[in-house]
């Protein structure tokens, strides 16, 4: 998607919470605190001070933790709201599908094929008769332990990757990174196709091959953060007391890191949904009779002439999904850096 | 005095956030003559730079809005004047100078075809002559002429300042709003820019706006100054009278933050505290929190303009306007 | 520039090489005896053993994959189809302009429709007109092409009858699958389009411009634009790739006999050769247009032009 010039703007989003979360984070030391408790016994009024020292006296509401502040103003984005009612949804659809849908999605009736939607099968039957709504409702399970599943193994794969890259630099950075050019160099549904074709079809090796594919954008942009961290004083501090590597990267760097990557993994998300419904669309996902929405539309191409059910309802399944995560995705990223909102 | 050349007359502007209403410029008065230097001082956010928008009604709106005021510049109210009058005065009469250097020129132009870009909207010249004259500003400003063909990524922070300079004096425009023109600059060059400024100044005959927080400055080159604090401006005075006989508390402590050579203090004696959250100015004088003289009255009553001495204002209740009425 | 240049086409290699590796191990992974394959269900054990070593398939995996490598890269070499035995790279190239058409066309729509809408959009932030750009092109992000394709179909062809549903014989057949790919490329160009540019109409030289006096329209058509399309000439690009690598599934929709299609059956068939020539083709044709896009960039940016002077 849209990655160069929001990578850009991450970075940027990034330096400035670097900076800001580098103050807050030295003040955590023990010796800051120490330090700064005397300069509260100084700050009577009328005493010397240096400036700066006094913020909280003068302007409390600036305390507020960072993340406070965000969810505030992701609350404020009625689009952000309506995203993640979508993705509640969602979420309640999948756990409670056995009690929500009226058929099991595999109960077929040869008898009552390709029926249009009516008051018994609300988005009518499809070439064997099984129920549309009761298939579009278990689908639900399969879009969303795709999505998160292979976002969530493409972000750890990714993170270390990227983190090693970003912290240790030299050569094994342009290794990664080179290897991270090759898989980019692919189109990332190809690249999908292609592990997917040599994995063959199946729910796991769905995730992977969307998994794998989607791998480099998140080292690229964890590298990138760690990069920009990795110099800063807070960092330096915590090496200075000795902090080994990996408490550093984990304790340090990476939670300062996290809005560029929670946008993109929300994105992500809808992007591997996407992605794997495209790969049962062309028969190497999920296999019948498990309801998978890519799949379904498969089967409804041939019927498209005399069954329009088959395709809309599905197909309006995994579009209101998508369109949920890529509202509460740009309203998190407007929450998280506030500036590109004007 | 000089001939007036600009009146601003009880300006107000605010910014609507999210946050609240930020009244950025809150009834400001003030005037230059022809020729004359004013010098605009205060710390981050005291609505110096928003001060200057206004005049050349560049405040973005939306988020704000010139809420009252009259601005007279040859004794026309320019706040009246639609978009296209306004656009024949920006540039042309009135330019500015921004405060980075390093963003305010555009990456993908050479520098003399910006400069030519504002001869050629003012003056009725062909391409090649605004060209040309482009070029013989470069030189002005002290650079090769050559170099007018560079990207500004070719050019040092002091060098892009002197090409922003050389934007804002091209029409030979009767007044220059500088925004803190050095502040972003390394110290050595923000010494030898200023002495451009000031020798351009003289030659080009123009009036000047120095928005700027460093006393320093003023001292070397305005003839006036307006103190601002939060949007208001507490005291205004000639150069002359302001460092010798600083009035408001807050003049006083901005005084108080510099180092002194002559006296025999080992500290130095900052203002207490932090400008206020700028939707949240305190009630009454919005300097009341930090001030060391505070009275009861400081804090419910906004205190009014009062002459102290000739051409001598201040806005502080140490001051009643009774005890100074002529 | 020609330095430039010359520095990109050599970063390409290895990138293009590290690709061919990739494709190489995948398909060498995959489970099934290629010569068993291509022999088909009555073939004997020996049959099979003399084919395995005329393929040179028991070599070690490095000396089959310098084999075909060299192949590939010396002589266009993509093998041979264990199908119909014909040559990979014939296949391929028979149908490319097709792809490469469907493709090219989807990016002119888009290209057409996003950068001006993104662009009145950016100027009249928040109006009606933005606000209603930016919710169609926030469902055309979210609405998966091959469903889009199918939507077409049931409006266009089976609802109204103005356009045949399937193949790619006449301009008619085309302008289907173009709408479709093209608007949906079309949004994500709109929204790069549009907060690409209203980064930059933020930034501190469009003051200055509008300091000078100039027009808002000179403003944002001789300061902004250029400064804002530079991000988007990317994504541009990156879309081209994706509608090369989308193909796979809009030549499914709409039947069209591209290179998509033809890999889409060869995964049915298991034939690997045409796979794997199929991932490496549009993979090469990728790079080659974010080469494009580079040296492109190199034109348009004095900052990029300059390091390479």
């Amino acid at each position: 998607m849209s990655s160069n010039n929001e990578s850009s703007v991450n970075k940027d989003l990034m330096e400035n919470k670097g900076k800001v979360k580098a103050k807050e984070k030295t003040r955590d030391d023990a010796v800051v605190k120490n330090y700064q408790s005397q300069t509260e016994i100084h700050s009577h009024p009328g005493t010397i001070e240096p400036e700066g020292f006094d913020v909280k006296a003068v302007v409390p509401e600036k305390r507020k933790s960072q993340w406070a502040e965000v969810w505030r103003r992701l609350i404020k984005n009625k689009a952000a709201i309506a995203g993640m009612i979508v993705i509640l949804i969602l979420l309640l659809t999948a756990i409670f599908a056995d009690f929500i849908a009226p058929y099991h999605y595999a109960t077929q009736n040869l008898e009552n094929t390709r029926v249009a939607p009516n008051a018994e099968n609300w988005f009518g039957t499809d070439n064997f008769g099984r129920d549309i709504f009761s298939r579009v409702v278990y689908g639900s399970r399969i879009s969303i332990q795709v999505g998160f599943i292979a976002v969530g193994v493409a972000m750890i794969v990714g993170g270390i990757l990227g983190s090693v890259s970003g912290y240790y630099s030299g050569r094994v950075d342009n290794v990664i990174m080179r290897l991270m050019d090759v898989l980019l160099a692919i189109p990332g549904i190809l690249l999908a196709i292609a592990i997917a074709a040599a994995l063959g079809p199946g729910l796991v090796n769905v995730m992977i091959a969307v998994g794998i594919a989607s791998i480099p954008r998140y080292a690229r942009i964890v590298r990138a953060s760690v990069l920009s961290l990795r110099d800063q004083e807070f960092v330096e501090a915590a090496r200075a007391v000795g902090a080994n590597d990996f408490r550093i990267i984990t304790k340090y760097i990476l939670p300062n890191c996290m809005a560029p990557i929670i946008v993109q993994g929300t994105l992500g998300v809808a992007e591997a949904i996407l992605s794997a419904a495209g790969l049962s669309f062309i028969g190497l996902g999920i296999q019948p009779p498990i309801p998978e929405w890519g799949a379904m539309l498969s089967t409804a191409r041939v019927y498209i002439r005399d069954a329009w059910w088959m395709s809309i309802f599905p197909g309006v399944a995994i579009m209101i999904t998508i369109f949920g995560l890529n509202l509460l995705g740009d309203g998190l990223r407007d929450a998280l850096d506030p500036r590109l909102k004007g | 005095m000089a001939k007036e050349l600009l009146k601003v007359k009880n300006l107000s502007i605010q910014y609507n956030t999210d946050e609240g209403v930020v009244r950025a410029v809150d009834n400001m008065t003030f005037e230059i003559g022809v020729g004359e230097t004013i010098g605009i001082v205060g710390e981050t956010g005291a609505g110096k730079t928003t001060t200057a928008l206004g005049i050349m009604q560049l405040v973005p709106n939306p988020p704000g809005k010139i809420v009252q005021g009259e601005i007279f510049f040859k004794g026309e109210d320019i706040l009246k004047k639609n978009e296209e009058g306004m656009r024949k005065i920006r540039g042309n009469q009135i330019s500015m100078i921004f405060q980075d250097p390093m963003t305010s020129l555009n990456p993908v132009m050479t520098t003399e075809e910006q400069i030519a870009e504002v001869i050629l909207l003012h003056q009725n010249v062909s391409q090649k002559e605004a060209m040309e004259k482009a070029r013989d500003m470069i030189e002005t400003v002290g650079i090769p002429r050559e170099r007018g063909k560079e990207y500004p990524h070719q050019f040092s922070g002091g060098m892009r300042q002197r090409i922003v300079i050389a934007i804002a004096l091209a029409c030979n425009p009767e007044l220059l709003i500088a925004d803190e023109p050095t502040t972003a600059l390394d110290v050595t060059i923000q010494a030898q820019v200023l002495k451009l400024m000031k020798r351009l100044k003289d030659e080009f005959e123009t009036s000047m706006i120095m928005i700027t927080h460093d006393l320093g400055v003023v001292a070397n080159i305005c003839d006036k100054v307006a103190i601002m604090y939060t949007g208001y401006v507490v005291e205004y005075a000639k150069v002359r009278d302001l460092f010798e006989n600083p009035l408001h508390p807050y003049t006083q402590g901005l005084f108080g933050s510099i180092p002194n050579i002559e006296e025999d203090d080992a500290r130095l004696k900052p203002i207490k505290g932090l400008m206020p959250d700028p939707t949240e100015i305190p009630e009454g004088c919005p300097f009341n929190p930090r001030c060391p003289k505070v009275m009861d009255i400081c804090r419910s009553v906004v205190p009014e303009r009062v002459e102290v001495e000739d051409g001598h204002f201040v806005n502080c209740h140490l001051y009643p306007a009774e005890q100074y009425e002529r | 520039m020609l330095k430039y240049i010359g520095r990109r086409i050599l970063l390409l290699l290895p990138v293009l090489i590290g690709v061919s590796f990739i494709v190489f191990t995948l398909m060498y992974i995959t489970p099934g005896d290629p010569a068993a394959m291509q022999l088909g269900e009555q073939a004997t054990e020996r049959e099979i053993l003399q084919l395995r070593e005329q393929m040179g398939l028991d070599d070690p995996f490095i000396v089959q994959y310098g084999r075909f490598a060299r192949g590939v890269f010396t002589q266009m070499d993509f093998g041979r189809s264990y199908r119909t035995n014909a040559l990979v790279f014939n296949e391929l190239l028979s149908r490319f302009p097709t792809t490469l058409t469907l493709a090219a066309t989807g990016v002119i729509v888009a290209v057409v429709i996003g950068i001006p809408v993104g662009i009145i959009s950016a100027t009249k932030q928040y109006s009606l007109f933005d606000n209603s750009a930016m919710m169609f092109a926030l469902l055309g992000v979210s609405m998966p092409n091959f469903f889009q394709g199918l939507v077409a179909i049931l409006i266009f062809s089976v609802g109204l009858g103005w356009f045949p549903s399937s193949g790619y014989a006449t301009p008619m057949h085309m302008i289907l699958p173009a709408l479709t790919i093209g608007t949906s490329s079309a949004a994500m160009i709109t929204r790069m389009t549009r907060s690409s540019m209203l980064e930059v109409i933020r930034q501190d030289y469009i003051r200055t411009a509008r300091a000078k006096g100039q027009k808002e329209s000179k403003v944002i058509n001789r300061h902004a634009l250029k400064n804002a399309l530079i991000p988007v000439v990317t994504v541009i690009g990156l879309q081209f790739g994706y509608l090369l690598g989308g193909a796979v599934l809009t030549e499914t929709v709409f039947s069209i006999n591209g290179i998509g299609l033809l890999m889409v059956n060869s995964i049915r068939m298991r034939d690997l050769p045409m796979v794997q020539g199929g991932v490496l083709f549009i993979a090469l044709t990728f790079s080659v247009i974010n080469l494009a896009v580079d040296i492109l960039y190199g034109f348009i940016d004095p900052r990029i032009k300059a390091q390479y002077k």
